[in-house]
Protein backbone atom coordinates (compact mmCIF):
# COMPACT_ATOMS: atom_id res chain seq x y z
CA UNK A 1 0.00 0.00 0.00
CA UNK A 2 3.14 2.11 0.76
CA UNK A 3 6.19 2.05 -0.98
CA UNK A 4 8.64 4.06 0.00
CA UNK A 5 12.31 3.27 -1.90
CA UNK A 6 15.64 5.30 -1.34
CA UNK A 7 14.02 8.21 0.09
CA UNK A 8 16.58 10.87 1.12
CA UNK A 9 15.96 14.11 2.61
CA UNK A 10 18.67 17.33 3.00
CA UNK A 11 17.90 20.21 5.06
CA UNK A 12 19.98 23.24 3.77
CA UNK A 13 22.98 23.26 2.08
CA UNK A 14 26.61 22.84 1.34
CA UNK A 15 27.93 23.26 4.64
CA UNK A 16 25.30 23.81 7.08
CA UNK A 17 23.30 20.62 5.61
CA UNK A 18 21.83 18.45 7.33
CA UNK A 19 20.54 14.86 6.45
CA UNK A 20 17.28 13.99 7.86
CA UNK A 21 16.38 11.11 6.26
CA UNK A 22 19.36 8.83 4.45
CA UNK A 23 18.45 6.22 1.53
CA UNK A 24 14.99 5.07 3.35
CA UNK A 25 13.53 1.48 2.00
CA UNK A 26 9.55 0.77 3.80
CA UNK A 27 7.11 -1.13 2.52
CA UNK A 28 3.84 -1.12 4.12
CA UNK A 29 1.27 -3.76 3.47
CA UNK A 30 -2.19 -2.91 2.58
CA UNK A 31 -4.38 -3.36 6.08
CA UNK A 32 -1.66 -3.76 8.45
CA UNK A 33 -0.81 -0.95 11.06
CA UNK A 34 3.01 -0.48 10.64
CA UNK A 35 4.91 2.05 13.76
CA UNK A 36 8.04 3.38 12.82
CA UNK A 37 9.58 4.15 16.78
CA UNK A 38 12.55 6.31 17.29
CA UNK A 39 14.07 8.89 19.53
CA UNK A 40 13.19 12.73 19.06
CA UNK A 41 15.55 13.76 16.26
CA UNK A 42 15.57 10.64 14.27
CA UNK A 43 13.95 11.93 11.62
CA UNK A 44 10.18 10.22 12.38
CA UNK A 45 8.00 13.52 11.63
CA UNK A 46 10.64 14.18 8.28
CA UNK A 47 9.17 10.12 7.26
CA UNK A 48 5.63 10.59 8.16
CA UNK A 49 5.63 14.00 6.25
CA UNK A 50 7.33 12.44 3.23
CA UNK A 51 4.57 9.84 2.64
CA UNK A 52 1.81 12.74 1.72
CA UNK A 53 4.81 14.85 0.39
CA UNK A 54 4.30 17.53 3.34
CA UNK A 55 7.86 17.16 3.30
CA UNK A 56 8.95 17.04 -0.46
CA UNK A 57 12.11 14.11 -0.05
CA UNK A 58 15.48 15.05 -1.78
CA UNK A 59 15.41 12.08 -3.86
CA UNK A 60 13.82 8.61 -3.97
CA UNK A 61 9.98 7.81 -4.85
CA UNK A 62 7.16 7.35 -2.31
CA UNK A 63 4.48 5.46 -3.68
CA UNK A 64 0.58 5.08 -2.14
CA UNK A 65 -2.12 3.14 -3.10
CA UNK A 66 -0.40 2.06 -6.56
CA UNK A 67 0.32 6.04 -7.58
CA UNK A 68 3.94 7.27 -7.20
CA UNK A 69 3.28 10.46 -5.55
CA UNK A 70 6.79 12.07 -6.21
CA UNK A 71 5.81 12.22 -9.72
CA UNK A 72 2.58 14.15 -9.30
CA UNK A 73 1.67 17.88 -10.23
CA UNK A 74 0.80 20.11 -7.51
CA UNK A 75 -2.82 19.60 -8.57
CA UNK A 76 -2.83 15.69 -9.09
CA UNK A 77 -1.05 15.18 -5.82
CA UNK A 78 -3.68 17.18 -4.14
CA UNK A 79 -6.23 15.52 -5.48
CA UNK A 80 -3.91 12.29 -4.15
CA UNK A 81 -3.68 13.42 -0.72
CA UNK A 82 -7.78 12.66 -0.12
CA UNK A 83 -6.76 9.37 -0.11
CA UNK A 84 -3.98 9.73 2.86
CA UNK A 85 -5.39 11.00 6.27
CA UNK A 86 -3.00 12.56 8.82
CA UNK A 87 -3.74 12.88 12.35
CA UNK A 88 -1.11 15.24 14.31
CA UNK A 89 0.21 14.89 17.77
CA UNK A 90 -0.98 18.62 18.86
CA UNK A 91 -4.56 17.98 17.06
CA UNK A 92 -4.37 21.23 14.59
CA UNK A 93 -7.93 21.56 15.01
CA UNK A 94 -9.54 24.72 13.86
CA UNK A 95 -10.37 26.51 16.98
CA UNK A 96 -13.21 28.58 15.13
CA UNK A 97 -15.17 25.50 14.57
CA UNK A 98 -17.44 22.96 16.82
CA UNK A 99 -16.45 19.17 16.39
CA UNK A 100 -19.01 18.78 13.38
CA UNK A 101 -17.47 22.04 11.85
CA UNK A 102 -14.08 20.04 11.82
CA UNK A 103 -14.93 17.18 10.41
CA UNK A 104 -16.81 18.64 7.58
CA UNK A 105 -13.63 20.95 7.12
CA UNK A 106 -12.85 18.00 5.23
CA UNK A 107 -15.49 16.76 3.47
CA UNK A 108 -15.73 20.13 2.23
CA UNK A 109 -12.38 20.42 1.07
CA UNK A 110 -13.31 17.49 -1.04
CA UNK A 111 -16.43 18.84 -1.94
CA UNK A 112 -19.38 17.53 -0.51
CA UNK A 113 -21.90 19.69 0.30
CA UNK A 114 -25.44 20.44 1.84
CA UNK A 115 -27.62 17.39 3.63
CA UNK A 116 -24.61 14.75 2.43
CA UNK A 117 -22.08 16.53 4.23
CA UNK A 118 -23.90 17.05 7.69
CA UNK A 119 -24.95 13.24 7.31
CA UNK A 120 -21.20 12.54 6.58
CA UNK A 121 -19.78 14.37 9.37
CA UNK A 122 -22.22 12.83 12.13
CA UNK A 123 -21.54 9.25 10.52
CA UNK A 124 -17.90 9.52 11.29
CA UNK A 125 -18.05 11.38 14.63
CA UNK A 126 -20.39 8.51 15.93
CA UNK A 127 -17.91 6.15 14.39
CA UNK A 128 -15.21 8.19 16.53
CA UNK A 129 -17.40 7.92 19.38
CA UNK A 130 -17.73 11.66 19.79
CA UNK A 131 -21.54 12.52 18.62
CA UNK A 132 -22.54 13.95 21.57
CA UNK A 133 -20.08 16.28 21.57
CA UNK A 134 -20.56 17.58 17.57
CA UNK A 135 -21.35 21.40 18.77
CA UNK A 136 -18.56 21.88 21.26
CA UNK A 137 -15.90 23.81 20.28
CA UNK A 138 -12.12 22.13 20.82
CA UNK A 139 -11.72 24.39 23.42
CA UNK A 140 -14.06 22.47 25.59
CA UNK A 141 -12.91 19.23 24.86
CA UNK A 142 -10.24 16.92 26.34
CA UNK A 143 -7.01 15.80 24.31
CA UNK A 144 -8.35 12.81 23.84
CA UNK A 145 -11.74 13.74 22.59
CA UNK A 146 -9.61 16.72 20.13
CA UNK A 147 -7.70 13.31 18.55
CA UNK A 148 -10.89 11.46 18.53
CA UNK A 149 -11.81 14.85 15.99
CA UNK A 150 -8.66 14.82 14.34
CA UNK A 151 -8.90 11.34 13.40
CA UNK A 152 -12.89 12.01 12.25
CA UNK A 153 -11.40 14.83 9.98
CA UNK A 154 -8.72 12.63 8.83
CA UNK A 155 -11.73 9.90 7.77
CA UNK A 156 -13.78 12.55 6.09
CA UNK A 157 -11.90 12.09 2.65
CA UNK A 158 -12.72 7.97 2.87
CA UNK A 159 -8.59 7.80 2.89
CA UNK A 160 -6.92 4.19 2.35
CA UNK A 161 -4.21 5.18 4.42
CA UNK A 162 -4.10 6.93 7.55
CA UNK A 163 -1.03 8.55 8.61
CA UNK A 164 -0.03 9.46 12.26
CA UNK A 165 2.52 12.09 13.29
CA UNK A 166 2.73 10.98 17.30
CA UNK A 167 -0.85 10.84 17.61
CA UNK A 168 -0.35 9.78 21.75
CA UNK A 169 2.51 11.54 22.41
CA UNK A 170 0.70 14.65 24.37
CA UNK A 171 -2.11 12.65 26.10
CA UNK A 172 -2.12 10.34 29.09
CA UNK A 173 -1.49 7.03 29.29
CA UNK A 174 -5.12 5.79 29.57
CA UNK A 175 -6.07 8.18 26.91
CA UNK A 176 -3.49 7.13 24.75
CA UNK A 177 -4.78 3.49 25.03
CA UNK A 178 -8.22 4.36 24.31
CA UNK A 179 -6.91 6.31 21.17
CA UNK A 180 -4.86 3.15 19.87
CA UNK A 181 -7.97 1.04 20.53
CA UNK A 182 -9.88 3.45 17.91
CA UNK A 183 -6.79 3.04 15.61
CA UNK A 184 -7.04 -0.07 15.72
CA UNK A 185 -10.86 -0.31 15.04
CA UNK A 186 -10.84 1.69 12.28
CA UNK A 187 -8.03 -0.36 11.06
CA UNK A 188 -10.37 -3.50 11.04
CA UNK A 189 -13.79 -1.85 10.12
CA UNK A 190 -12.39 0.35 7.22
CA UNK A 191 -9.85 -1.80 5.98
CA UNK A 192 -7.29 1.13 6.78
CA UNK A 193 -3.80 0.86 6.48
CA UNK A 194 -2.01 3.18 8.94
CA UNK A 195 1.54 4.32 9.46
CA UNK A 196 2.37 5.55 12.84
CA UNK A 197 5.50 7.16 14.18
CA UNK A 198 6.28 7.11 17.82
CA UNK A 199 8.48 7.12 20.68
CA UNK A 200 6.96 4.85 22.91
CA UNK A 201 7.15 1.38 22.43
CA UNK A 202 3.92 0.44 24.26
CA UNK A 203 2.22 2.13 21.20
CA UNK A 204 4.33 -0.47 19.23
CA UNK A 205 2.97 -3.25 21.45
CA UNK A 206 -0.28 -2.52 21.51
CA UNK A 207 -1.66 -2.31 18.11
CA UNK A 208 1.15 -2.78 15.13
CA UNK A 209 1.79 -5.86 13.18
CA UNK A 210 4.99 -4.70 11.67
CA UNK A 211 7.64 -1.80 12.98
CA UNK A 212 10.54 -0.06 11.62
CA UNK A 213 13.44 1.11 13.80
CA UNK A 214 14.75 4.88 12.76
CA UNK A 215 17.87 6.55 14.04
CA UNK A 216 19.76 9.35 12.75
CA UNK A 217 17.44 9.20 9.75
CA UNK A 218 18.67 5.50 9.12
CA UNK A 219 16.25 2.64 9.23
CA UNK A 220 18.12 0.14 11.47
CA UNK A 221 15.49 -2.81 11.25
CA UNK A 222 12.19 -3.38 10.69
CA UNK A 223 9.90 -6.35 9.58
CA UNK A 224 6.89 -7.92 11.46
CA UNK A 225 6.38 -8.06 14.94
CA UNK A 226 6.28 -11.59 15.06
CA UNK A 227 9.81 -11.80 12.81
CA UNK A 228 11.83 -9.26 14.72
CA UNK A 229 10.93 -11.39 17.90
CA UNK A 230 12.95 -14.07 16.24
CA UNK A 231 15.55 -12.35 14.75
CA UNK A 232 18.99 -12.90 16.75
CA UNK A 233 19.98 -9.99 17.96
CA UNK A 234 17.17 -7.64 17.04
CA UNK A 235 17.36 -4.27 19.16
CA UNK A 236 13.55 -3.85 18.89
CA UNK A 237 12.74 -7.28 20.56
CA UNK A 238 15.26 -6.23 23.14
CA UNK A 239 13.16 -2.88 23.41
CA UNK A 240 9.82 -4.58 23.50
CA UNK A 241 11.18 -6.73 26.18
CA UNK A 242 13.65 -5.18 28.62
CA UNK A 243 14.98 -7.63 31.28
CA UNK A 244 17.69 -5.46 32.51
CA UNK A 245 21.18 -5.98 33.23
CA UNK A 246 21.57 -9.18 35.81
CA UNK A 247 25.04 -9.91 36.89
CA UNK A 248 25.56 -13.88 36.54
CA UNK A 249 27.29 -15.80 38.55
CA UNK A 250 31.27 -16.72 37.79
CA UNK A 251 30.75 -20.28 35.77
CA UNK A 252 27.47 -20.22 34.59
CA UNK A 253 26.14 -19.29 31.62
CA UNK A 254 23.15 -17.35 31.17
CA UNK A 255 20.74 -17.43 27.77
CA UNK A 256 17.91 -15.55 26.62
CA UNK A 257 15.14 -17.46 25.19
CA UNK A 258 12.59 -15.38 23.18
CA UNK A 259 9.38 -16.99 22.42
CA UNK A 260 6.40 -16.31 20.52
CA UNK A 261 3.38 -17.84 18.90
CA UNK A 262 2.82 -21.48 19.79
CA UNK A 263 5.76 -21.71 21.74
CA UNK A 264 4.43 -19.88 24.56
CA UNK A 265 2.09 -21.99 26.03
CA UNK A 266 4.72 -24.76 26.19
CA UNK A 267 6.50 -25.76 29.22
CA UNK A 268 9.76 -25.19 28.44
CA UNK A 269 12.08 -24.46 31.64
CA UNK A 270 10.21 -27.29 32.87
CA UNK A 271 11.33 -29.78 30.22
CA UNK A 272 15.08 -28.33 30.17
CA UNK A 273 15.16 -29.04 34.03
CA UNK A 274 13.59 -32.54 34.23
CA UNK A 275 14.95 -33.77 30.40
CA UNK A 276 18.38 -32.31 31.89
CA UNK A 277 18.41 -32.40 35.31
CA UNK A 278 19.28 -28.91 35.50
CA UNK A 279 19.09 -26.47 38.45
CA UNK A 280 17.69 -23.40 36.17
CA UNK A 281 17.49 -19.66 37.22
CA UNK A 282 15.09 -17.55 35.92
CA UNK A 283 16.80 -14.39 35.93
CA UNK A 284 14.47 -12.36 34.21
CA UNK A 285 11.37 -12.37 31.98
CA UNK A 286 8.47 -9.56 30.17
CA UNK A 287 5.39 -11.63 28.38
CA UNK A 288 3.30 -9.17 26.12
CA UNK A 289 0.32 -10.02 23.90
CA UNK A 290 1.48 -8.63 20.90
CA UNK A 291 -0.77 -8.89 17.58
CA UNK A 292 -3.15 -10.70 20.05
CA UNK A 293 -0.28 -13.79 19.99
CA UNK A 294 1.65 -14.40 23.50
CA UNK A 295 5.47 -13.28 23.13
CA UNK A 296 7.85 -12.85 25.49
CA UNK A 297 11.87 -13.13 26.54
CA UNK A 298 13.22 -14.80 29.34
CA UNK A 299 17.30 -14.85 30.73
CA UNK A 300 17.92 -17.82 32.45
CA UNK A 301 20.96 -19.18 34.18
CA UNK A 302 22.06 -22.81 33.68
CA UNK A 303 24.88 -23.91 35.81
CA UNK A 304 28.38 -24.38 33.92
CA UNK A 305 30.14 -23.25 30.75
CA UNK A 306 28.40 -22.72 27.32
CA UNK A 307 30.16 -25.59 26.39
CA UNK A 308 28.86 -27.62 28.90
CA UNK A 309 25.44 -26.71 28.29
CA UNK A 310 25.51 -27.64 24.18
CA UNK A 311 23.20 -29.98 24.83
CA UNK A 312 20.27 -28.55 26.35
CA UNK A 313 20.54 -25.51 23.92
CA UNK A 314 20.73 -27.12 20.62
CA UNK A 315 17.04 -28.67 22.19
CA UNK A 316 15.82 -25.25 22.98
CA UNK A 317 16.88 -24.53 19.32
CA UNK A 318 15.32 -27.35 17.49
CA UNK A 319 12.07 -26.62 19.21
CA UNK A 320 12.06 -23.64 17.01
CA UNK A 321 12.88 -21.13 20.07
CA UNK A 322 15.92 -18.39 19.61
CA UNK A 323 18.36 -19.13 22.28
CA UNK A 324 20.99 -16.23 22.41
CA UNK A 325 23.75 -17.23 24.97
CA UNK A 326 24.74 -13.48 27.00
CA UNK A 327 26.50 -14.63 29.47
CA UNK A 328 29.78 -16.37 28.54
CA UNK A 329 30.81 -17.87 31.64
CA UNK A 330 33.15 -15.76 32.97
CA UNK A 331 31.00 -13.25 34.80
CA UNK A 332 30.63 -10.64 31.93
CA UNK A 333 27.66 -10.12 29.84
CA UNK A 334 28.53 -10.66 25.84
CA UNK A 335 27.34 -7.79 23.20
CA UNK A 336 23.69 -8.73 22.44
CA UNK A 337 22.37 -8.47 25.64
CA UNK A 338 21.76 -4.68 26.08
CA UNK A 339 18.21 -4.19 27.12
CA UNK B 1 -16.95 85.34 16.05
CA UNK B 2 -20.23 83.16 16.78
CA UNK B 3 -22.76 84.44 19.45
CA UNK B 4 -24.02 81.81 21.73
CA UNK B 5 -26.98 83.64 22.88
CA UNK B 6 -27.85 84.08 19.26
CA UNK B 7 -31.78 82.20 18.81
CA UNK B 8 -30.28 80.69 16.28
CA UNK B 9 -27.77 79.54 17.66
CA UNK B 10 -28.22 76.17 19.09
CA UNK B 11 -30.70 75.01 16.05
CA UNK B 12 -27.30 76.17 13.76
CA UNK B 13 -24.93 74.37 15.84
CA UNK B 14 -27.25 71.04 15.81
CA UNK B 15 -28.08 71.02 11.98
CA UNK B 16 -23.64 71.58 11.58
CA UNK B 17 -23.05 68.83 13.89
CA UNK B 18 -25.64 66.52 12.28
CA UNK B 19 -24.17 67.04 8.34
CA UNK B 20 -20.12 66.60 9.80
CA UNK B 21 -21.09 63.69 11.47
CA UNK B 22 -22.73 62.68 7.94
CA UNK B 23 -19.61 63.39 6.09
CA UNK B 24 -17.64 62.18 8.41
CA UNK B 25 -19.32 58.66 8.71
CA UNK B 26 -19.70 58.72 4.95
CA UNK B 27 -16.12 59.31 4.47
CA UNK B 28 -14.63 57.05 6.83
CA UNK B 29 -17.15 54.10 6.17
CA UNK B 30 -16.39 53.98 2.61
CA UNK B 31 -12.64 54.25 3.15
CA UNK B 32 -12.99 51.33 5.82
CA UNK B 33 -14.69 49.40 2.79
CA UNK B 34 -12.21 50.13 0.46
CA UNK B 35 -9.83 49.82 3.07
CA UNK B 36 -10.89 46.01 3.89
CA UNK B 37 -11.59 44.96 0.15
CA UNK B 38 -7.75 46.19 -1.13
CA UNK B 39 -5.95 45.99 2.53
CA UNK B 40 -7.11 42.17 3.64
CA UNK B 41 -5.81 40.77 -0.01
CA UNK B 42 -3.16 42.55 -0.05
CA UNK B 43 -1.73 41.37 3.82
CA UNK B 44 -2.56 38.21 3.07
CA UNK B 45 -0.20 38.30 -0.39
CA UNK B 46 2.55 40.27 2.08
CA UNK B 47 2.37 36.68 4.28
CA UNK B 48 2.16 34.43 1.73
CA UNK B 49 4.98 35.38 -0.75
CA UNK B 50 7.54 35.06 2.39
CA UNK B 51 10.19 32.30 2.22
CA UNK B 52 8.05 29.48 2.69
CA UNK B 53 4.61 30.77 2.42
CA UNK B 54 1.48 29.65 0.94
CA UNK B 55 1.96 31.91 -2.50
CA UNK B 56 6.05 31.70 -2.41
CA UNK B 57 6.15 30.48 -5.60
CA UNK B 58 2.89 31.55 -7.90
CA UNK B 59 2.28 29.85 -10.93
CA UNK B 60 5.13 27.80 -10.12
CA UNK B 61 8.09 30.95 -10.01
CA UNK B 62 9.89 30.95 -6.93
CA UNK B 63 11.41 34.60 -8.65
CA UNK B 64 7.55 35.64 -9.19
CA UNK B 65 6.87 35.29 -5.57
CA UNK B 66 10.04 37.16 -4.14
CA UNK B 67 9.32 39.83 -6.76
CA UNK B 68 5.48 40.45 -5.61
CA UNK B 69 6.49 40.46 -1.85
CA UNK B 70 9.09 42.89 -2.74
CA UNK B 71 6.81 45.17 -4.38
CA UNK B 72 4.02 45.31 -1.75
CA UNK B 73 6.24 45.42 1.01
CA UNK B 74 7.78 48.52 -0.71
CA UNK B 75 4.28 50.38 -1.17
CA UNK B 76 3.15 49.14 2.48
CA UNK B 77 6.55 50.79 4.01
CA UNK B 78 6.06 54.14 1.65
CA UNK B 79 2.42 54.43 2.62
CA UNK B 80 3.08 54.23 6.32
CA UNK B 81 5.96 56.44 6.45
CA UNK B 82 4.71 59.52 4.63
CA UNK B 83 2.86 61.93 7.08
CA UNK B 84 -0.73 62.07 5.67
CA UNK B 85 -0.81 65.92 5.34
CA UNK B 86 1.53 65.54 2.52
CA UNK B 87 0.41 62.43 1.37
CA UNK B 88 -3.25 64.24 1.31
CA UNK B 89 -1.96 67.26 -1.14
CA UNK B 90 0.14 64.42 -3.47
CA UNK B 91 -2.52 62.94 -3.82
CA UNK B 92 -4.36 65.98 -5.45
CA UNK B 93 -3.76 64.70 -8.70
CA UNK B 94 -4.92 61.17 -8.12
CA UNK B 95 -7.88 62.30 -6.60
CA UNK B 96 -8.37 64.46 -9.34
CA UNK B 97 -8.73 61.92 -11.94
CA UNK B 98 -10.60 59.29 -9.67
CA UNK B 99 -12.85 61.50 -8.19
CA UNK B 100 -12.93 64.78 -11.09
CA UNK B 101 -12.21 66.72 -7.83
CA UNK B 102 -10.28 67.24 -4.27
CA UNK B 103 -12.75 69.25 -2.68
CA UNK B 104 -15.63 67.36 -0.60
CA UNK B 105 -16.02 64.18 1.75
CA UNK B 106 -15.89 62.38 -1.52
CA UNK B 107 -12.28 63.10 -2.76
CA UNK B 108 -11.44 62.78 1.02
CA UNK B 109 -12.10 59.13 0.67
CA UNK B 110 -9.08 58.50 -1.64
CA UNK B 111 -5.94 59.96 0.69
CA UNK B 112 -8.18 58.19 3.16
CA UNK B 113 -8.04 54.96 2.10
CA UNK B 114 -4.52 55.53 0.66
CA UNK B 115 -3.35 55.81 4.14
CA UNK B 116 -5.31 53.27 5.72
CA UNK B 117 -4.95 50.37 3.50
CA UNK B 118 -0.84 49.88 4.05
CA UNK B 119 -1.63 50.74 8.05
CA UNK B 120 -4.39 47.68 7.98
CA UNK B 121 -2.14 45.18 5.61
CA UNK B 122 0.32 45.20 8.07
CA UNK B 123 -2.34 44.26 10.71
CA UNK B 124 -3.46 41.23 8.83
CA UNK B 125 -0.16 40.02 7.86
CA UNK B 126 0.26 40.11 12.25
CA UNK B 127 -3.07 38.60 12.20
CA UNK B 128 -2.49 35.74 9.92
CA UNK B 129 1.22 35.26 10.93
CA UNK B 130 -0.11 34.40 14.33
CA UNK B 131 -2.40 31.50 12.78
CA UNK B 132 -0.60 27.66 13.82
CA UNK B 133 1.13 26.81 10.91
CA UNK B 134 -0.13 22.85 11.95
CA UNK B 135 -3.45 24.21 10.97
CA UNK B 136 -2.03 24.49 7.37
CA UNK B 137 -0.63 21.94 7.16
CA UNK B 138 -3.32 19.75 8.43
CA UNK B 139 -5.40 21.84 5.94
CA UNK B 140 -2.43 20.77 3.09
CA UNK B 141 -2.51 17.13 3.75
CA UNK B 142 -6.80 16.71 3.16
CA UNK B 143 -5.91 17.91 -0.40
CA UNK B 144 -6.97 21.48 0.07
CA UNK B 145 -6.41 24.41 -2.40
CA UNK B 146 -4.11 27.20 -1.74
CA UNK B 147 -7.52 29.37 -1.62
CA UNK B 148 -9.28 27.26 0.33
CA UNK B 149 -6.56 27.23 2.96
CA UNK B 150 -6.29 31.38 2.79
CA UNK B 151 -11.12 31.42 2.55
CA UNK B 152 -11.44 27.99 5.25
CA UNK B 153 -8.24 28.20 7.84
CA UNK B 154 -6.34 31.22 7.59
CA UNK B 155 -8.94 34.22 8.02
CA UNK B 156 -11.65 32.22 10.06
CA UNK B 157 -9.12 31.60 12.34
CA UNK B 158 -7.80 35.16 12.83
CA UNK B 159 -10.75 37.07 12.67
CA UNK B 160 -10.90 38.16 15.66
CA UNK B 161 -7.72 39.34 15.69
CA UNK B 162 -8.44 41.21 12.43
CA UNK B 163 -11.66 42.35 14.10
CA UNK B 164 -9.11 44.19 16.39
CA UNK B 165 -6.94 45.46 14.29
CA UNK B 166 -9.50 47.05 11.90
CA UNK B 167 -10.68 48.77 14.62
CA UNK B 168 -7.22 50.08 15.27
CA UNK B 169 -7.64 51.36 11.60
CA UNK B 170 -11.01 52.55 11.99
CA UNK B 171 -10.06 54.62 14.90
CA UNK B 172 -6.81 56.25 12.83
CA UNK B 173 -9.29 56.87 9.69
CA UNK B 174 -11.25 58.86 11.77
CA UNK B 175 -8.28 60.44 13.35
CA UNK B 176 -6.99 61.37 9.37
CA UNK B 177 -10.61 62.62 8.39
CA UNK B 178 -10.53 65.41 11.17
CA UNK B 179 -7.55 66.59 9.02
CA UNK B 180 -8.78 66.60 5.39
CA UNK B 181 -11.51 68.95 7.03
CA UNK B 182 -8.45 71.85 6.76
CA UNK B 183 -8.47 71.43 2.90
CA UNK B 184 -12.24 71.74 2.78
CA UNK B 185 -12.81 67.92 3.09
CA UNK B 186 -15.63 68.95 4.60
CA UNK B 187 -16.84 66.59 8.32
CA UNK B 188 -16.53 67.07 11.86
CA UNK B 189 -12.70 68.12 11.25
CA UNK B 190 -14.09 71.02 8.96
CA UNK B 191 -16.36 71.90 11.82
CA UNK B 192 -13.60 71.63 14.46
CA UNK B 193 -11.96 74.08 12.16
CA UNK B 194 -14.46 76.42 10.44
CA UNK B 195 -16.13 77.44 14.02
CA UNK B 196 -13.91 76.30 16.91
CA UNK B 197 -10.46 77.53 15.24
CA UNK B 198 -11.50 80.46 12.92
CA UNK B 199 -14.50 81.61 14.92
CA UNK B 200 -13.76 81.16 18.36
CA UNK B 201 -16.83 78.86 19.30
CA UNK B 202 -15.58 76.66 22.01
CA UNK B 203 -18.83 74.96 22.35
CA UNK B 204 -18.67 73.52 18.58
CA UNK B 205 -14.96 72.17 19.74
CA UNK B 206 -15.81 70.56 22.51
CA UNK B 207 -19.07 69.34 20.98
CA UNK B 208 -17.07 67.80 17.98
CA UNK B 209 -14.53 66.86 20.38
CA UNK B 210 -17.34 64.32 22.13
CA UNK B 211 -19.37 63.33 19.05
CA UNK B 212 -15.82 61.79 17.66
CA UNK B 213 -14.80 60.52 21.19
CA UNK B 214 -18.15 58.50 21.05
CA UNK B 215 -17.80 57.61 17.71
CA UNK B 216 -14.44 55.73 18.50
CA UNK B 217 -16.30 54.27 22.06
CA UNK B 218 -18.77 52.88 20.08
CA UNK B 219 -16.91 51.45 17.69
CA UNK B 220 -14.21 49.99 19.89
CA UNK B 221 -17.20 48.11 21.98
CA UNK B 222 -18.68 46.67 18.60
CA UNK B 223 -15.25 45.19 17.98
CA UNK B 224 -14.48 44.16 20.89
CA UNK B 225 -17.57 42.22 21.12
CA UNK B 226 -17.55 41.02 17.82
CA UNK B 227 -14.00 39.51 18.35
CA UNK B 228 -15.08 37.96 21.10
CA UNK B 229 -17.95 36.26 20.01
CA UNK B 230 -15.65 35.21 17.25
CA UNK B 231 -13.06 34.03 19.25
CA UNK B 232 -13.13 30.12 20.84
CA UNK B 233 -9.76 29.84 22.22
CA UNK B 234 -10.04 28.15 25.74
CA UNK B 235 -10.38 31.61 28.04
CA UNK B 236 -7.54 32.32 30.69
CA UNK B 237 -8.04 30.56 34.02
CA UNK B 238 -9.22 33.22 36.60
CA UNK B 239 -6.88 34.53 38.26
CA UNK B 240 -6.08 33.36 41.67
CA UNK B 241 -5.40 37.11 43.15
CA UNK B 242 -9.46 37.20 42.70
CA UNK B 243 -9.74 34.82 44.92
CA UNK B 244 -10.63 35.77 48.79
CA UNK B 245 -8.23 33.95 51.17
CA UNK B 246 -8.90 33.57 55.08
CA UNK B 247 -6.03 33.85 56.94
Amino acid sequence: MISVKHVSKTFGSGASATTALDDINLEVASGEIFGVIGQSGAGKSTLVRAINLLERPSSGTVTVDGEELTVLSPDQLRLARRKIGMVFQHFNLLAGRTAQGNVELGLEIVGVTGEERRRRSLEILDLVGLADKAHSYPSELSGGQKQRIGIARALAGNPKVLLSDEATSALDPETTRSILDLVKKINVQLGLTVLLITHEMDVVKRICDSAAMLENGRILEQGSIVSLISTSGSRLAHQLFPLGEVPPHAGNTVIEITFSGGSADRPVIAQLARNYGLDVSILGAAVETIGGNQAGRTRLELPGTPLANAAPIADLRSQGLLVEIVGDGAGTIVEGSRA
Amino acid sequence: MIDPTAPDFWSGLFQVLLVGTGETLYMVGVALLLTVLIGLPLGIVLVGTERGGLFEAPFGSRRLGRVINRVVEFIVNLGRSVPFIILMVALIPLTRLIVGTFIGSTAAIVPLAVVAIPFFARMVEIAIKEVDSGLIEAAESLGATRWQIVSKVLVPESLSTLILGLSTTVTSIINFSAMVGTVAGGGLGQVAIQYGYQRYSTIHMVAVIILIFVIVMILQGLATWLARRFSHRARPARSRASVPTAI
